[in-house]
């Protein structure tokens, strides 16, 4: 038995981040694993047991990846429908949740959650049909509408929480100063909101990189954007490791630096302001 | 000039004398303010969602293949009848659906919770272990996957050495019909745990701090501290974070349609893969339209409960 103190206060304390390291180590592992792939020659990738920590370095997989594929062409038609819908849900979004706080509109705001709920797939199968007569499939247009579908929502409800917080006297004051509710809130709410703003829009814009259900159906060969394509790699590279890994990474890393700069937003984005993280 | 115009929306009369059609429209923007700021969001979730959303229960009512010339044809609820008594497979899907998301969420949960209550505490490292939390919940499914169907490998893969390591026998993963289901839980665990311990460790910050003070004094140990205060102090917070990931659990889509496209001979197959496949591969749009709205309908009867468990106790 431990008696003194300190020795037990110090042992207690190695157990907890010993505890702490073991529960992480899961979430580190997968994506220390994803980059050490594709960074691997494929002998070593497919080496028993595995090799985690002395390999030669490659960027075979990297290299392959753009000479075998269009995918600087998939790179661009993610960036052009995820910019496009989050910059459309922005401009549609923002006045509907300034109103929604302002006026106390629970209504609207709770059909809007109800989006959140119905199954995306209930959406697809009208908007193939729809888009297929008006022969949009394979268009831009297209895929910014639909992925509008998570990020409007989204966009509506964690700002309808940045308007709450700004207070009711500024409007007042800008009203009685002869600001039309318009003139309120572009110029003065807006402003006061603008990291929400960018907070907001970083996460629809990652909810749209990452769709693969909407996209997988209504893009085509020539919007075709990343996900699908690593989706359609991996019957076409069979265990060629190195090009599947590092376009796992490739697409992967945008997602983790724009993560990590709003990461005190995102548990607020996930639950729709229901856990302000 | 905006501003002159609404404040002319205060005294109508000397305006209207004054200007002409262009103020009366400044006039009643400025006067419907409240309907004017959500009509553009309500006319794009009209086009986007609520349009989609009554043409698929129309839909659902018909038989019609995309792939054929014929007119679609009304059948009233044959369809749902189908599902209902007459296709093994969406049953089989249904239940299927079910126990992956009780597996999942019940696993996400637990071991949710337990992480909160082990980061509950100020700690050298705290704000590196929430930026980590946060990775798997952001990260795209679809590459997420990949990775998983290389560690899954049954010869190649990292996973079997790992589990020899820890003195289990090797797994086939995703590789057969016994345990794809339980593989492809895994990585939808291994993806929102951080969302259930992100949430408990809000809601466990928020707590009083009195009964537990008052517990100590009482002698309680530290598992009674647990099971009696901070459990059902911490449970309306626990069903909105398993009401989200329980919605979200019915409708996986991304890791599954990504790994095993409902393989090996339908062993992951739930009901969304299912309809994608009636929808997408045999065009056969109205029986994959019921059984649309039937997973709307479970997915809202499951929310339904679960917000019925926040007001009665468990």
């Amino acid at each position: 038995m431990v008696s003194d103190p300190g020795t037990k206060k110090l042992l207690t304390k190695i157990a907890f981040y010993a505890a702490v390291v073991v529960v992480m180590l899961p979430t580190v592992f997968v994506f220390y694993w994803m980059i050490t792939l594709s960074l691997m020659p494929q002998i070593e990738a497919a080496a028993y047991p595995p090799i985690f920590f002395n390999f030669t370095v490659t960027f075979k997989g990297y290299v392959e990846v753009f000479a075998k594929h269009p995918f600087l062409l998939y790179t661009w038609n993610s960036l052009v429908v995820a910019v496009g819908s989050t910059l459309l849900g922005l401009i549609v979004g923002l006045p509907a949740a300034y109103s929604i706080a302002q006026w106390r509109q629970h209504k609207l705001a709770l059909a809007i959650l109800v989006a959140r709920i119905i199954p995306g797939i209930s959406y697809l199968i009208p908007w193939y049909i729809l888009f297929r007569n008006l022969k949009m499939v394979d268009t831009y247009q297209a895929l910014i509408l639909t992925h509008l579908v998570v990020g409007l929502p989204i966009t509506i409800w964690v700002m309808i929480g940045f308007f709450e917080d700004i207070p009711p006297d500024l409007r007042e004051a800008a009203l009685i100063d002869g600001c039309t509710d318009y003139g309120a809130f572009w110029r003065v709410a807006v402003p006061l909101v603008k990291p929400g703003v960018v907070a907001t829009a970083i996460l629809a814009f990652i909810f749209s990189w990452n769709n693969f259900l909407f996209s997988v159906i209504l893009a085509g060969r020539n919007t075709r954007t990343l996900p699908i394509a690593v989706f359609n790699m991996i019957g076409y590279e069979e265990i060629n490791w190195g090009p599947l890994a590092a376009a796992a990474t490739l697409i992967t890393l945008p997602v983790i630096i724009l993560t990590l700069i709003i990461q005190r937003h995102i548990v607020t984005g996930l639950t729709f302001g229901a856990v302000k993280g | 000039m905006t501003e002159r115009t609404g404040v002319s929306g205060f005294q109508p009369e000397r305006e209207a004398a004054g200007a002409g059609g262009w103020s009366a429209v400044a006039r009643f923007l400025h006067r419907n303010a409240r309907f004017v700021f959500p009509a553009p969001a309500v006319l794009v979730v009209g086009f986007i969602i609520v349009y989609p959303v009554l043409y698929t229960g129309w839909m659902s009512l018909q038989e019609w293949f995309a792939s054929s010339l014929t007119a679609p044809k009304f059948i009233g609820v044959d369809n749902y009848q189908k599902i209902l008594t007459a296709d093994p497979r969406f049953r089989e899907a249904f239940f299927r659906t079910i126990w992956f998301t009780v597996v999942a969420v019940s696993f996400e949960t637990a071991l949710g919770v337990g992480m909160a209550l082990l980061f509950n505490r100020e700690f050298w490292g705290r704000g590196l272990v929430r930026t980590l939390s946060i990775l798997p919940m952001m990260a795209t499914p679809t590459a997420i996957s990949l990775v998983f169907v290389m560690m899954y490998h049954p010869t190649l893969g990292v996973m079997n050495y790992l589990v020899t390591l820890l003195g289990l026998p090797m797994f086939t993963w995703t590789y057969s019909s016994k345990t794809a289901l339980y593989a492809i839980a895994l990585v939808d665990v291994w993806e929102w745990t951080p969302l259930i311990t992100l949430i408990a460790l809000a809601g466990l910050a928020a707590l009083p701090k009195e009964p537990y003070e008052s517990a100590k004094i009482d002698g309680a140990t530290p598992f009674q501290c647990f099971y009696l205060i901070t459990l059902p102090l911490l449970r309306p917070t626990l069903v909105v974070a398993i009401l989200f990931r329980a919605i979200d659990a019915l409708k996986t889509f991304d890791i599954i349609f990504v790994m095993t496209q409902g393989g090996p001979s339908n062993a992951s197959e739930t009901i969304n893969i299912l309809l994608f496949n009636q929808a997408f591969s045999y065009f056969n749009m109205g029986y994959a339209s019921s059984m649309a709205v039937t997973l709307f309908a479970i997915v809202m009867g499951f929310s339904l409960i679960l917000m019925k468990v926040r007001r009665v106790g468990w």
